[in-house]
């Protein structure tokens, strides 16, 4: 799905989609049967044509991914249902190694013959490739993991909830923000199931089951008279859960400091309460004050943080970034090897520490294995302050005289190449017990701000823009009104050393991108960024209002 | 499966048509067939193939609608898709705004497809790459590419009695070249539906030439400038601009282009008087789909004429209860420019900017269409009519409505499709008084 597709879908544009870009073979079709896995046996006969086939033209490695991805999207736009579209897309992708070079080759037609085909295929890729290799493949050793299974330990299985019921939630959600003053509404409910098998020389057969939810709205607000509009994301956080994530358990919210009347969520998300205050939210920013551009020390909670935390942080810490792989297209880094080499790196001030982990309960990167085979972890990037690793796989981690793959191989769909994907990359929590309120009486002259808005960074994520849903000014440590026009910019390295509070695990929350893009073709995957509110010192803000 | 023929889309549409007992029936066909290269460090890094074919059957009663896709053919296979569909339909909610399927529609001719691309060889791409790999390697660069082609074949038919098809192919091809040291960096792009107009080599030929001449850049204050943009830095602005041309948002009063009071701009002189956007499905450069995807058909339509602007696009419902022309969303966009090189505008040029590309390009005020974005690899700094030397990036807040209102003079146009905007068009070189820059990037 092309950006502007995406945006033609949804009516209008909705925040913080990062790059959505779908990948091929994706067809519509009624999940009747698909909801059910096919049994693992099935496809270990149909992955060893694959590994067996490739290994007798010549493979030193193989592996093969049989996959079969599900979506569903449930559109309203007002009082009414505008689409509900299913896509399933069912197929195979096989990766070789011959002569030292990577080949690939994917097909639709998962039978015995059709396997074999593409096997043959991806070796003769390989082959013609390896006349330019200059860079023989080095892959990591991984265990074989024999025949196991992994599945997303979701509660309700979002597909299997009558349409009906979901139309219904975003229709009331609509509902409640017209009765309190929006002028529009338009919402959507993105589900996602990938059910994958990956099966590798190395002896590893892995059925995973993994399930991903974001309800999602944004909220307009129209003055015809002065010719103006304004609008109000949700706050919700897309999640690798199930539908339990929408049952709006009371003891998941989280009421904001004095003077900010704002409700942000957990692990429960409340769609019906955030429309209605998005409503009254839309319609006070016409009269809020526009910024004054200057310096201001901010106060990020973390539905706005963790953009910042996945632009900023896990994208500069790729390694295949760094390396140059990504250079035609999502750039390089400045994060260079001399300076994690140094061990004296000041990524951030001492107090910040973000780590990355593919095993968090609820998140978006969680599986138990990657899309190589390699078991999924947690590891520190930044400790402290300083650089300390960055994220590999199989074929990058000798890079960095280390043996072992991070786990962090993903593909979005069976007919394109796995590759190095951003895993969930967290600021991890205060150690000293902070709640936002408590950090905002210490702040003189700031900006405390919620949701997030426009994004963007350069191409080795030095320098940043980014703005937020929700602007309030803070004067002699008190929220003294609504702000709007407010988009903060800085560098990388100037902003996390301002890092000065980082509020305790009591309000730790995750936000992600269900549609972060890299590659090319272009891929996408879903990842998370937990976080708690936490303070910037000196951050340069600009006015962003401008007349025709 | 591919490539598929006129005769063999109706016949195979037409097996499932027969089996309909729905209000209407619309049956869609995709195909497609391709490879790419991909490479970085000077070296080939990934390299595929892929194929498909799929079936989209959509069946209503009355505004109700289901569909389903196959991508197996049997007779068994097709019946179930059908049933499937109409079981969908009956059991979703009803949508106000639906639109029957429309009936036989005239279509533009547009020549797209060519079979020296469809016949593109791994041996070819390989070769692309070695030729973007070895010059660069001589020069002390590494170059990073990617090369895309394939061939694809869509059709679509319905009760209604609308019967389309078209097939295409396309070539595309980018390539960033990064000064070893890593201080300098060039790109460029080229695509074209016909190998004879694929100058792939030139590509890597200026990529590498910027990215030599970008070394050990300087840095000059943020503020605002004169800019030259080339056709790959206007184009990601220049779309920011026509995405926001939905008549319905506009009619809603949430877009740039609702006026205060009620109404929209159209009719208003929005920009310079010598801005002229349109699309063209059949434009020989630039050929795309003759229909959108609901079976409207795609006509040359004026966007913005003489500065005003002329036309917005409307879904067929919005169309429908206003009473105007349902446009479509455009397929491509064609500005007009001179035959002035960029060369030319350089040496016209007393103090300003050269831009080779704009980066990362998001809104930040959709009232004023405010953009940021930043400068990548090439920009310069140009004084008395000469480039002077390589400056620093920079982070722009600019709306292209501001920016079209600045326009200074038009170059030469070049196909691109942008890698924001990520839609095929010819945009000229621009050159733009006054253009905003906020901040200096250590980017290279």
């Amino acid at each position: 799905m092309e950006r502007r597709d995406f945006v033609q879908l949804t009516g209008t544009a909705l925040g913080a989609v990062t790059v959505p870009i779908w990948g091929g073979g994706q067809r519509v079709a009624d999940f009747s049967g698909s909801l059910t896995p096919i049994p693992s046996a099935d496809k270990k006969a149909l992955a060893d044509v694959a590994l067996n086939t490739a290994k007798s033209r010549g493979a030193t490695y193989v592996d093969v991914r049989i996959g079969r991805y599900l979506n569903q999207f449930i559109t309203c736009r007002d009082t009414k249902v505008q689409n509900i579209t299913n896509t399933e897309s069912y197929g195979c992708g096989i990766r070789v190694i011959t002569n030292g070079t990577w080949g690939f080759a994917s097909t639709n037609d998962v039978t015995p013959d059709g396997i074999a085909r593409a096997a043959t295929r991806a070796v003769a890729i390989a082959r013609a490739n390896s006349r330019l290799q200059t860079e023989p493949v080095q892959l990591a050793a991984e265990p074989g993991h024999g025949e196991v299974a992994w599945r997303t330990p979701i509660k309700k299985n979002a597909f299997e909830i009558p349409i009906s019921e979901k139309a219904d939630l975003l229709l009331a959600a609509s509902d409640a923000a017209l009765k309190n003053g929006a002028n529009f509404v338009n919402s959507l409910l993105f589900l996602v199931n990938e059910q994958k098998y990956f099966a590798s020389t190395d002896g590893s057969y892995i059925d995973q089951d993994v399930h991903r939810i974001w309800p999602v709205f944004v909220v307009t607000s129209v003055n015809t008279e002065t010719g103006k509009f304004e609008t109000r994301n949700s706050l919700s956080a897309p999640r690798g859960m199930g539908y339990e994530y929408l049952d709006a358990g009371a003891g998941e919210k989280v009421t904001g400091p004095a003077g900010a009347n704002t409700i942000t969520y957990r692990d429960s998300y409340d769609m019906i309460e955030d429309a209605k205050l998005a409503a009254t939210q839309a319609k006070a920013k016409h009269t809020a004050k526009s910024v004054e551009a200057g310096k201001y020390d901010l106060v990020l909670d973390p539905t706005n943080l963790w953009l910042t935390i996945h632009e900023s942080v896990g994208h500069p810490l790729e390694l295949d970034r760094v390396l140059g792989y990504e250079a035609n297209y999502a750039g390089t880094s400045f994060v260079t090897l001399d300076k994690w080499r140094s061990h004296s790196f000041n990524y951030g001030s001492p107090i910040v520490t973000l780590f990355a982990d593919k095993t968090q309960p609820g998140s978006l990167g969680a599986v138990g294995y990657d899309d190589e085979g390699v078991k999924c972890k947690r590891w520190d990037l930044v400790k402290n302050g300083i650089l300390v690793n960055y994220q590999a796989i199989r074929d990058q981690v000798h890079v960095i005289g280390q043996n072992a793959s991070h786990g962090c191989c993903y593909s979005d769909n069976w007919s394109d190449v796995q590759f190095q994907r951003m895993p969930n990359v967290s600021l991890e929590p205060g150690t000293a017990q902070m709640t936002p309120e408590q950090m905002i009486a210490g702040v003189e002259k700031g900006i405390y701000i919620v949701g997030d808005s426009s994004y963007s960074i350069d191409q080795q994520r030095y320098n940043f823009q980014f703005s937020g849903q929700l602007f309030y000014e803070i004067s002699g440590g008190k929220i003294v009104g609504q702000l709007r026009d407010v988009a903060y910019q800085s560098n990388t390295q100037e902003f996390w050393n301002s890092c000065q509070q980082i509020c305790d695990q009591r309000d730790y929350r995750m936000g992600g991108s269900f549609f972060d893009g890299k590659g090319q073709p272009g891929q996408i995957s879903a990842v998370s960024h937990g976080c708690s509110t936490s303070r910037f010192n000196g951050v340069n803000v600009i006015n962003t209002a401008r007349k025709l | 499966m591919a490539p598929l023929t006129p005769d063999q889309a109706r016949a195979l549409m037409g097996r499932a048509l027969r089996l309909t007992k729905a209000d209407a029936c619309e049956v869609n066909l995709n195909a497609n067939s391709g490879g790419n290269i991909r490479y970085a460090r000077n070296s080939v890094t990934t390299a595929g193939a892929t194929e498909d074919l799929q079936m989209v059957v959509q069946s209503n009663f009355g505004k109700r609608s289901g569909t389903v896709t196959i991508n197996e053919f049997d007779d068994a296979t097709i019946e179930r898709a059908v049933r499937r569909s109409e079981e969908l339909a009956h059991l979703a909610p009803e949508d106000e705004e639906f639109m029957p399927p429309m009936g036989q529609q005239q279509y533009v001719t547009s020549q797209a497809y060519f079979d020296n691309i469809a016949n593109i060889t791994p041996e070819y791409r390989t070769q692309v790459a070695a030729n973007s790999i070895n010059p660069s390697k001589a020069k002390e660069c590494t170059a990073a590419g990617f090369l895309q082609d394939g061939a694809q074949w869509q059709a679509m038919m319905n009760s209604a009695g609308l019967f389309a098809y078209h097939r295409s192919t396309q070539a595309n091809f980018s390539v960033t070249v990064r000064a070893n040291d890593g201080t300098g960096s060039g790109y460029a792009t080229r695509e074209a539906n016909d190998l004879t107009k694929f100058d792939v080599d030139s590509a890597s030929r200026i990529a590498l030439e910027k990215a030599a001449a970008s070394r050990n850049p300087l840095a000059i204050e943020p503020g605002k400038y004169t800019v030259i943009l080339e056709p790959e830095a206007g184009i990601n602005l220049l779309a920011n601009l026509i995405f926001n041309f939905d008549g319905r948002q506009a009619d809603e009063g949430r877009s740039f282009m609702a006026k205060a009071g009620g109404g929209t701009k159209v009719g208003e002189k929005l920009v310079d008087e010598r801005v002229h956007i349109w699309s063209d499905p059949a434009h020989p450069d630039i050929p795309t789909s003759p229909w959108q995807g609901d079976g409207r058909p795609y006509e040359r339509t004026d966007w913005i004429a003489g500065g005003v602007a002329r036309n917005l696009y409307f879904s067929r419902y919005w169309a429908q209860k206003k009473g105007v022309k349902a446009t479509p969303f455009p397929p491509n966009l064609i500005m007009d420019g001179s035959t002035a090189t960029t060369e030319e505008l350089i040496r016209d040029t007393s103090r300003g900017v050269l831009v080779t590309r704009t980066w990362y390009i998001r809104s930040v005020d959709p009232q004023t269409v405010l953009v940021t974005g930043l400068t990548r690899d090439g920009t310069f700094f140009i004084e008395n009519g000469q480039i002077k030397h390589a400056i620093k990036n920079f982070r722009f807040n600019e709306s292209p409505v501001i920016m079209l209102n600045n326009l200074d003079a038009l170059g030469r146009q070049q196909r691109v499709s942008g890698s924001d905007a990520g839609i095929t068009s010819l945009m000229p070189v621009m050159r733009i008084r006054d253009f905003t820059f906020t901040s200096l990037s250590d980017a290279v």
